[in-house]
């Protein structure tokens, strides 16, 4: 008996479209891990295989227009989940105008905060803090009631100051947060041992006084059934709620690297299977899906990408020329140029 | 009936919370205590659910607002010192200050930072870090030596759309009063010629203004006139002000409480070396604190930044080169 099988019936739709958010962004990804090595993406290529379950059931668990999501570097599918649109992505990595970066800034470090989905820096935990801040915003504009803030972070980034001031501060306030942590098991090379101390993640939780859940990130029908539980609870006014995800990153950190300190017991071992093609078989046993409906999806997700990333190939660049050079909005009569 | 700097700060706060809704305050116990230096006095009361206590979270102070602007509203938050904004140095310079640049969403943040040196305060509460947050791209920095800059450009400030560094000056809060918060409401961006001259032009901004006054009055009994500019904003920084005044009198030294290395005065004294080279009648000076930590002891302190006897004797070499 699947502990899971209320949630698979009740929630038919929201699985497949979870699922096509995971697919599609597998697809892209794969892509733009083909162009990288191609040579045709400057800077680094950042994915999220093997964390697409996680990332795209909180996307697909939050509603665009009302509630937050600020992304990490793995999170192609909340994104793609959340609403953004494929061409974004193609646009930022591949320095298109067009872009909602405009070359300014690359690969994940884009996002569209006017629609409710900040840019993430690099310093990381530094989006948690951020969060709060929007939700806080609402609370003093009388608009916060049935809104959500959500934001990713790994097992790394637990041991920041930021992702701890910030987890607190939105405690302290009793604020509708969900920070969701992937523990892929590696910050870059480090493994858990060296990062924390404490037997489970989800233990901080209850230092912080929030909600603290964990769940097998490989496995989509349990994803969907904890991170959906966990925004409800934020929603309905539980206050913050922390998801620890488990699972392994099924790639490098980043496309340059190999990820060779990755042991083969662990590559191997539960958390080295592919949430895709758990969720695939998933979506197949509970009549969710067929297997070709899904193999119609990839088909259309591979012509989505490559309409993507061609009109992103023929836009232009940046001019620097025609760059205004001022990081202010601001323009200064006495001293623009100098500022 | 007179104001002083720390009520120009207060009073511009409580103006800002009673026209504009998108207006908060934010900080280390400014609700209902009032401000460590008392900025926020009663104004928890006066506006319910405006003015809120923050954990002692420096970096989740500056994000928590940064997020805030992003979505309409336009928080002050309080450094409890200017010294403690080291720990939100992520959030200020690479969070706010590349944001507008990066996404074309302003964030329309000010952080005060109560700034400079006090006798007693020490190596961690008498830090001026102008030249710090001027360094990074995206920032505007302001340096208020009057009571008057003070409410104005703390207005100004707010009702900018981007990141506002609010140095103002602990030493000012009390000691410096006016008989009015008017004055001649400058823009943010232009200097002010506080004091005019002939024989040499100095350039400070913040406690050193009133310092470099005193100095000027001092030699202007052996017949020197000095001209005293106020850099009122060290982001942006008024050039053409400042090579007016150098043009006038051919002679430069700039002054600023910071650490020696780098900064305000530097950048000061190489603009007008790139650009008033041929104005210049003498090789161009900066007068800067001691490269040390600010020391806790009033006599070693009085001695670490510039004063009127130290500015003295360097406008006396400058004269006589």
């Amino acid at each position: 008996m699947n502990p899971f099988a209320d949630a698979v019936v009740m929630n038919r739709d929201f699985l497949r479209s979870v699922f096509q958010s995971m697919l599609r962004a597998r697809i892209l990804e794969n892509k733009l891990s083909s162009l990288y090595k191609a040579g045709k993406i400057v800077g680094g290529v950042y994915l999220g295989r093997g964390q697409e379950a996680v990332s795209a059931t909180l996307g697909a668990a939050l509603i665009q227009g009302t509630d937050f999501f600020a992304p990490l570097i793995r999170d192609q599918a909340g994104r793609t989940a959340f609403g953004e649109p494929l061409i974004d992505c193609t646009r930022t990595y591949l320095g298109s105008v067009e872009g909602p970066m405009r070359g300014r800034d690359g690969n994940i470090h884009r996002g569209r905060p006017s629609m409710g989905m900040p840019a993430m820096i690099s310093h990381l935990g530094a989006q948690v803090p951020l969060v709060a801040g929007m939700l806080f915003a609402k609370r003093l504009q009388g608009t916060l009631t049935g809104r959500v803030g959500a934001t990713c972070i790994g097992d790394g980034a637990t041991s920041t100051g930021a992702f701890h001031e910030g987890l607190n501060l939105a405690a302290v306030e009793g604020l509708p947060m969900v920070v969701v942590v992937g523990n892929n098991q590696f910050a870059y090379s480090t493994p858990n041992n060296r990062q924390f101390a404490c037997a489970d993640l989800v233990e901080k939780a209850r230092g912080y006084g929030v909600g603290g859940f964990s769940v097998d990130g490989t496995d989509l029908l349990a994803c969907a059934s904890v991170i959906c539980e966990a925004v409800r609870r934020a929603r309905e006014g539980g206050g913050p709620q922390m998801v620890v995800a488990r699972l392994l990153r099924l790639s490098g950190h980043g496309e340059h690297d190999d990820g060779a300190y990755v042991p083969q017991e662990i590559r191997g071992g539960h958390y080295g299977r592919d949430c895709i093609e758990v969720a695939m078989r998933q979506l197949v046993e509970n009549n969710l899906a067929t297997v070709d409906e899904i193999f119609a999806w990839q088909d259309q997700f591979a012509d989505d990408v490559q309409r993507a990333v061609a009109q992103a190939q023929q836009e232009a660049v940046p001019d620097p020329y025609h760059e205004d050079w001022t990081a202010l909005a601001t323009r200064f009569p006495l001293t623009n140029f100098i500022s | 009936m007179s104001v002083t700097y720390i009520d120009a700060i207060r009073e511009a706060q409580e103006k800002l919370l009673r026209e504009d809704d998108r207006v908060f305050l934010y900080g280390q116990d400014i609700a209902t205590f009032g401000g460590a230096f008392k900025a926020t006095k009663g104004l928890a009361a006066q506006f319910p659910n405006r003015v809120f206590d923050a954990p002692i979270s420096e970096d989740a102070m500056i994000g928590m607002a940064v997020g805030a602007a992003i979505e309409g509203m336009r928080p002050i938050v309080e450094m409890q010192f200017a010294d403690f904004s080291s720990l939100a140095f992520n959030q200020i310079v690479n969070q706010a200050a590349t944001h507008f640049y990066r996404t074309g969403v302003p964030i329309p943040i000010t952080v005060r930072l109560p700034s400079g040196g006090t006798p007693g305060s020490g190596p961690f509460h008498s830090q001026s870090m102008e030249g710090i947050y001027a360094q990074y791209p995206g920032l505007v920095v302001l340096t208020p030596a009057t009571v008057s800059d003070a409410y104005h450009m703390l207005l100004d400030g707010v009702a900018l759309d981007d990141p506002v560094i609010f140095c103002e000056h602990k030493f000012l809060y009390r000691w410096l009063k006016a008989k009015s918060i008017n004055g001649d409401h400058l823009p943010i961006g232009q200097a002010r010629i506080t004091r005019p001259g002939k024989h040499a032009t100095v350039v400070a901004y913040s406690a050193m203004v009133h310092e470099a006054v005193r100095a000027a009055d001092r030699l202007a009994q052996d017949g020197w006139e000095i001209e005293v500019v106020d850099l009122r904003s060290v982001k942006p920084l008024d050039l053409d002000t400042i090579l007016a005044s150098v043009a006038r009198t051919g002679r430069l030294l700039a002054v600023g409480e910071a650490f020696p290395w780098g900064g305000v005065t530097a950048e000061v004294v190489s603009r007008v070396t790139e650009e008033g080279f041929h104005l210049l009648d003498a090789p161009p000076q900066r007068l800067n604190a001691r490269d040390t930590p600010v020391p806790y002891h009033p006599k070693l302190w009085a001695a670490h930044r510039p004063t009127p006897e130290s500015i003295c004797e360097a406008l006396r070499k400058l004269l006589t080169f």
